[in-house]
């Protein structure tokens, strides 16, 4: 499955990037996550903390247990600070 | 209702008269304004990233549901993003109601989604740091009250 990955905020700069595209077999966001800490330090500092870490599926906040059947875009970022 | 995301600066004053203009049937109309701070005295900007696909339509839905919950007659939100320096306004919430009490609870009630739920992060720029603004447990205990789920 093919999908795109956003980073937002302090996970952006831990990662390095603000998004990319990959192909994955992931089931959930947190399959994915684990997908991800596996490349380099970057990934694993900036996912270091999952309870830090919200996620949005298609643009719908979800959670790492959302399944990611069909979507196409996931998102990383810390806990908003809007206001 | 409306819900704008934008970079440039807005004014307040003329978004408010604007908005009152609009609105029928309305006894009451609060408007809140968030103005970036400088606690330190050293802050020299507020850099606010956001989710652009995401950001407009949470904010629109943010302000249909404070609509619904409060009876409103109308609601707008206006919210930037980029460099802001102290002083400048962040974001303005003007709501309307039939009487205060709603349009000040509508208004609150805004304020608290946009707070925890709307994907913006604040991160301060002094001349030597910088730091992303973390969220606060009262934010969240905020919108906790609003739930309609059972307290514990």
């Amino acid at each position: 499955m093919k999908l795109d990955i956003l980073y937002f905020a302090w996970v952006r700069e831990r990662v390095g990037k603000s998004q990319e595209a990959v192909d994955t077999n992931a089931k959930t966001a947190g399959d994915l996550v684990d997908e991800l800490i596996l490349r380099d330090e970057g990934y694993a500092a900036a996912f270091s903390d999952l309870s830090a870490i919200c996620v949005a599926i298609d643009q719908e906040l979800g959670d790492f247990t959302t399944l990611l059947k069909d979507c196409r875009e996931v998102a990383f970022f810390p806990p908003m600070t809007g206001g | 209702m409306a819900a704008r995301v934008q970079e440039a600066p807005f004014d307040s004053s003329a978004e408010m008269v604007a908005f009152q203009a609009d609105v029928q049937n309305a006894g009451a109309v609060v408007t809140f304004t968030g103005v970036v701070r400088d606690d330190s005295g050293c802050l020299d900007h507020m850099f606010i990233e956001h989710y652009p696909a995401m950001t407009e339509a949470a904010l629109q839905k943010f302000a249909l549901q404070a609509m619904e919950k409060f009876g409103l007659e109308d609601a707008l939100v206006i919210h930037r993003y980029g460099v802001l320096a102290p002083g400048e306004a962040i974001m303005m919430v003007a709501t309307a109601a039939r009487h205060r009490k709603d349009a000040f609870a509508g208004a609150d009630y805004l304020m608290d989604y946009l707070k925890s739920r709307a994907p913006f992060w604040k991160k301060e720029v002094s001349k030597d740091h910088t730091k992303w603004v973390a969220s606060k447990v009262q934010d969240e205990d905020a919108l906790a009250a609003w739930s309609d789920a059972p307290k514990s």
